[in-house]
């Protein structure tokens, strides 16, 4: 039993004007350690997002049960820490007031990560005022803010330019190293699925379900260049395989 | 220059909206001065500001204007004060909404100037009765707006703050409240000047003070002069208070700007 576990879960969305229900994930299990860094990795449409919105409590599953540290998830909490693709700051609100939103943030967390995550001296700005990357790394400073069990990241760098997507991924990783939280990571990237996890977890085309997981042996604390080494390039060629042919699938379906 | 959505300086949106006004003012004169138009039907411009004037130095116009200024700004906060929460809440809450927002929806319709005849049999004709036409004008738009403003909330931001910890309470005074506060601004200021098209009409029938009445009783003198003179203030008060709610917004709000 893992401090986070998915058990036997699936989710269907009923069907709009009495059409049939979608199936958006088959019976899935996972289970995750404390500190770990698990990366979801799959093609666009296979549930991906729907698994980590049921493990945040956002969607409720149709089947199964998820449980952290023990005790049962049923609807949104603080110990469950969320950044989503979509830039979600509070427009309304300055940087340094985002990350202070959470009810167990305070301001000397706050600040500390407004250090960590390179926003000093932007703290009064307004988000619309940032770039994409400042806000998504605003986002994660706010989730962090609030200490949680398990961090949910949802695509974070997915609408970020490839340059500003690499020195998040470093980011994000110089600060798991640090603190060890732990981590679901969803992406459709297999470059970042694997620089970032310690274990990849690939799912099959729509519905989808979690078909094979990968340990990651790579040795912290990583760095750019490791995306060139021939381990890497290993790890690369055999998950391509796998998520070729789930592509090819989920092309065939008409669902990417 | 007209390539759309292609931004104008601050000193070209300035001269151009003046322009229009001297424009306007050049037809009027043309019109009046150049003989078109019979002087009974309209007064040309420069006797319309003598007779301006006159209205404010000799008849104590200025009661007037402060007269129906006070009818729209109290039944306007009056409306606004009932409004704005009901509005709050049924955007919030759907059982709420599916409560009200039929019958809101049918009350919109309510043309306020037919309410008169009956309000002046259920209120007389004092202040009361000119209050209610205003709020009756403007409650239910109030609440209808309000209520797509706050409805209207990101979703994506709602779940945001749950995963941060807020209860439902915290997700509308932190999240929805903060979020449509610029829109219900901005509905207010679209309401206050429909509020100002009810006043006018209240005071046309049974008043004996306001822009309205001075309008009316003008109309018995056949002094077409003074009752251009009456819309033209009511059109300068309005583009007043407008500036000051464009302007209060912008400085209440300055991350929605």
């Amino acid at each position: 039993m893992g401090f986070l576990s998915v058990e036997a879960v699936s989710k269907e969305f009923p069907g709009v004007r009495g059409g049939a229900p979608t199936r958006a994930l088959e019976t899935t299990d996972l289970r995750v350690e404390d500190n770990d860094f698990i990366t979801i990795l799959g093609p666009s449409g296979c549930g991906k997002s729907t698994l980590l919105r049921i493990v945040a409590g956002l969607e409720a599953p149709s089947t199964g049960r998820v449980q952290l540290d023990g005790a049962p998830v049923a609807r949104p909490g603080p110990d469950r820490g969320m950044v989503f693709q979509s830039y979600t700051l509070f427009p309304w609100l300055t940087v340094r007031d985002n990350i202070r939103f959470g009810a167990r943030a305070t301001d000397a967390r706050a600040d500390e990560l407004i250090g960590k995550v390179g926003l000093r001296g932007f703290e009064n700005h307004y988000p619309k005022m940032l770039s994409g990357g400042m806000q998504q790394r605003t986002a994660l400073a706010r989730a962090l803010a609030n200490d949680p069990k398990i961090l949910l990241l949802d695509e974070p760098f997915g609408a970020l330019d490839n340059q500003t997507r690499a020195l998040m991924q470093e980011l994000l990783l110089g600060i798991w190293e640090a603190d060890r939280k732990t981590v679901l990571f969803v992406t459709h990237d297999i470059d970042e699925a694997i620089f970032m996890a310690n274990r990849v977890a690939v799912m099959s085309a729509r519905p989808g379900r979690i078909k094979a997981t990968l340990e990651i042996d790579l040795p912290h604390p990583r760095h750019y260049k490791m995306k060139t080494t021939p381990e890497f390039s290993r790890y690369k060629a055999e998950i391509t395989e796998q998520i070729r042919v789930e592509s090819i699938r989920a092309v065939a379906m008409g669902a990417a | 220059m007209f390539e759309p959505l292609r931004p104008v300086s601050r000193g070209a949106r300035i001269v151009l909206g003046a322009a229009f006004f001297v424009l306007f003012l050049a037809a009027w004169s043309l019109a009046t001065f150049g003989g078109l138009i019979d002087g009974m039907f309209l007064k040309d411009p420069v006797y319309t500001l003598r007779i301006g004037v006159d209205l404010f130095a000799q008849y104590g116009f200025i009661k007037d204007v402060g007269v129906t200024v006070w009818r729209v700004v109290g039944g306007f906060i009056l409306a606004a004060i009932v409004a704005v929460p009901l509005g709050i809440l049924m955007g919030a809450y759907k059982p709420v909404e599916a409560f009200l927002e039929p019958f809101v929806s049918f009350a919109r319709y309510l043309p306020a100037s037919a309410f008169i005849p009956l309000l002046i049999l259920w209120a007389g004709v004092g202040e009361a009765q000119k209050l209610l036409v205003i709020f009756i004008g403007s409650v239910f738009q109030i609440v209808l707006m309000v209520s797509v403003s706050v409805g209207s909330t990101r979703r994506d931001l709602v779940e945001a703050a749950y995963t941060l910890g807020a209860e439902a309470g915290g997700i509308v005074r932190r999240v929805m409240l903060p979020g449509a506060a610029p829109q219900i601004a901005e509905t207010l200021r679209l309401v206050l000047g429909w509020a100002w098209t009810y006043v006018i009409v209240a005071e046309l029938v049974g008043s004996s003070s306001g822009i309205g009445h001075m309008i009316m009783d003008s109309q018995r003198l056949l002094d077409t002069g003074q009752m251009i003179f009456g819309i033209v203030c009511i059109g300068v008060i309005g583009l007043v208070s407008d500036l000051i709610f464009k302007w209060a917004n912008q400085r209440l709000y300055p991350w929605a700007f």
